[in-house]
């Protein structure tokens, strides 16, 4: 029995219709398998980069408690990209060359990471703002439609809630330290406040690609609905902790049961995401050097493996 | 502007991004392996992710330091992709025949000829 | 099936004390008779501590500079694991140290604010690795020693040296069995890595004999310490299987020379130690009293 393509299409649709999860060996439009690879890749991308500007703080983390938080925490987003790689390669993607777009730049990654973590504070910070933000957009990701990607982001929602906590609590704790301590916090909180903002992506109206992603199920909220749910959710915590967020617009407005606040510089945004950030090329020249120095260990695990191969003989 | 929040960190472009694999395997990369988890408290092997690794030994290791955090109660099946054996779910499945094929990821982790329809 | 319970069977019951690798984040002591035993003089044991747990402390901060340069991502938890449990070792050992002399010093205080003479690491966790076959060599020697010590050590007649041990144990066993993975796999892989292996092995040696040595502080704590002359057997033992497997060979390299007879046990240390303390203790430091 033949099968046409709109038979497929309809068994398709159908699935995201019924908000069931299309699996690795469904058939799949192809522009909705590139956009998934494209977007779990990205996103791994962005959970192997987000190792760097925390992991500097490591070796000088001013505590032994601080020190194996921050420790367990970039050791985990090692984790979290290596589950979205595996995702992305039940579509039929290979992390190897996936790598390799990366640190030849035709890949991308959050350009949250293209900003540079100055103090300790910035560790707190980046837990609470940068982790926040990406929670909101995370949580909805559990129930995108593809099946291994919505599997591996329940397992990293999971870990990733301890992430925040721990940094909101760093914070907490230097807010009843120290004169210097309550200045270093503020300093890192009026520097990461806009680039977290932005990690929603530029306004509704600029972003042409959101109306297909969300009719196949991959995006399940606009870019400026979830940046209104961060600042609402966040402004209460600013002030919880005793810091003043850097928008003089910043304010509740009873009618929407929401804050308003001033739009972000996105020439700014743009110039990042361009590759003129403030890091861009130091985070890439790391992760290139890490995978083109490892080549010898890799190449070498691989030799080994194919001597104990022809060791055994042919059938084993 | 063609940048959206997809993805956790978001703020990542979506136009002009490459997708397709590159022809050929990138000569230093280890081949992939599935890994399965049974809980302390679980009744089966789970299939949970996967990981690479240079042969099935470090795989073990490798998934029980990324999969388990070391929970020494639990145990794990490592198992070459290639090596797994799969059905379709279901008949309309138009790429292969409705008997067992090789591997249970994507299609188009092989390379198919031009002239196959549907392809 | 619900598609999104696939993890249900999976979940632990949240709990932080079982974060990564079950490292418990509060008081290391929490729960703990710490007290020293009756007849043990608490300096003594004291400077034990610092020992053990100096070597555990450096040797993980260099762990900890090796990522995000790591040859694969496996790696990367991988390393990150050993240096998490090498720093909860530390951790304890710290901490009981400041119990123990009777200053009521924490492990912070202890950790950060030291200087280079008051450490009482061994020579070997102090260098910087040059590559991946150094850090895979240095690991290997490391652990396989500290192994057969804490091996050893479970017998204490100090309840809490044996409970570290007992734990540690475990950890260093997973530790020396990545390590000698690794180094078998350098030295019988591709020539280039079987040279880099070699030159790796000549590097860390000079250091390897100051294990072994016994100290006054560790003969005076009889039945308590561990006298570090009686692993040099198992430790022969296991290195010679690995490097035999890996296709390699003993260097035959001098020992490092001490100063007037004294090293790293007796706060004489390598240059590296100096630069590697001013960026552990730099924030620290930089705001006594701070809170953190």
């Amino acid at each position: 029995m033949t099968v046409t393509d709109a038979d497929l299409q309809e068994a398709f649709e159908a699935v995201i219709g019924r908000d069931q999860r299309v699996e690795p060996r469904d058939w799949m439009p192809d522009g909705y398998r590139k956009t998934m690879i494209r977007q779990i890749a990205q996103h791994a991308h962005s959970e192997i980069i987000g190792m760097q500007p925390e992991g500097a703080w490591i070796t000088r983390s001013p505590s032994l408690r601080r020190k194996a938080i921050l420790l367990a925490k970039v050791q985990d987003e090692a984790g979290h990209g290596m589950y979205l790689y595996s995702a992305a390669e039940t579509l039929g993607a290979d992390r190897a060359d996936l790598t390799v777009k990366l640190i030849d730049r035709r890949q991308k990654y959050s350009s949250i990471f293209n900003y540079p973590a100055l103090t300790y504070a910035d560790v707190g910070v980046i837990g609470w703002l940068v982790d926040g933000a990406a929670i909101c957009n995370q949580v909805p990701l559990c129930r995108s439609s593809f099946g291994p990607y919505a599997r591996a982001m329940i397992r990293i929602c999971k870990e990733e809630s301890f992430h925040q906590r721990q940094g909101y609590e760093l914070l907490v704790t230097m807010m009843a330290g120290t004169d210097e301590q309550r200045a270093m916090v503020q300093d890192a909180v009026d520097r990461w406040w806009w680039p977290s903002l932005m990690m929603f992506g530029p306004p509704d109206e600029d972003s042409p690609n959101t109306a297909q992603s969300m009719a196949w199920g991959i995006k399940r909220h606009t870019n400026d609905e979830l940046r209104q749910r961060f600042v609402d959710m966040t402004v209460p915590q600013a002030e919880a902790l005793g810091v003043t967020l850097p928008d003089e617009a910043l304010r509740w407005n009873p009618e929407r049961q929401g804050y308003d606040f001033a739009t972000p510089d996105w020439e700014e945004f743009k110039r990042v995401v361009a590759g003129h950030g403030p890091c861009n090329s130091e985070r890439l020249a790391r992760r290139r050097a890490a995978w083109e120095d490892g080549a010898w260990v890799r190449e070498a695990a691989t030799a080994h493996a194919a001597k104990r191969r022809d060791h055994r003989g042919p059938g084993r | 502007m063609t940048y959206t929040s997809e993805g956790g960190h978001g703020a990542v472009p979506t136009a002009g991004v490459p997708t397709g694999a590159a022809p050929g395997a990138v000569g230093t990369d280890w081949p992939l392996y599935e890994v399965f988890i049974r809980s302390k408290r679980g009744l089966n092997h789970v299939h949970v992710g996967s990981v690479h690794a240079p042969d099935a030994e470090m795989a073990l290791r490798h998934a029980r330091d990324v999969y388990t955090r070391r929970n020494e109660g639990v145990s794990i099946w490592v198992v070459a992709s290639a090596d797994i054996t799969a059905s379709s779910p279901e008949e309309k499945d138009p790429f292969f025949s409705p008997s067992a094929d090789k591997v249970y990821r994507h299609p188009t982790f092989y390379s198919i000829p031009d002239d196959v329809p549907h392809m | 099936m619900d598609h999104d319970s696939a993890y249900n069977a999976l979940s632990e019951a949240s709990d932080d004390r079982r974060w990564a690798f079950g490292t418990g984040f509060e008081d290391p002591l929490a729960g703990v008779d710490a007290s020293v035993p009756a007849g043990v003089a608490g300096p003594s044991l004291a400077t034990y501590c610092l020992m053990l747990g100096d070597d555990a402390l450096v040797f993980s901060h260099r762990l900890q500079e090796w990522l995000t340069r790591l040859p694969e991502l496996e790696e990367e938890v991988a390393v990150a694991n050993i240096a998490l449990d090498l720093l909860g070792q530390a951790r304890l050992l710290l901490a009981r140290a400041g119990q123990a002399d009777g200053s009521g010093r924490d492990e912070d205080a202890i950790a950060f604010f030291r200087e280079p003479r008051q450490w009482r690491n061994v020579r070997l966790v102090e260098a910087a690795d040059a590559d991946f076959a150094q850090l895979v060599v240095r690991l290997l020697v490391f652990s396989t020693w500290r192994r057969a010590v804490l091996d050893r050590l479970q017998a204490s007649s100090d309840p809490f040296l044996a409970a570290v041990a007992g734990k540690g144990v475990k950890e260093l066993a997973y530790h020396r069995d990545f390590a000698a993975g690794w180094v078998v796999r350098l030295g019988d892989g591709t020539e280039l890595s079987h040279r880099r292996t070699a030159s790796a092995l000549e590097a860390v040696w000079p250091l390897v004999d100051e294990l072994f040595d016994a100290h006054p502080v560790e003969e005076s704590l009889v039945g308590v310490a561990v006298v570090p002359t009686a692993v040099r057997a198992e430790f022969d033992e296991v290195i010679d299987a690995v490097l035999a497997a890996a296709t390699l060979s003993r260097p035959r390299v001098a020992r490092a020379g001490a100063v007037g007879g004294r090293a790293g046990r007796d706060g004489v240390h390598t240059e590296a130690l100096g630069f590697l303390l001013a960026e552990m203790q730099s924030v620290a430091r930089a705001h006594p009293g701070g809170r953190w």
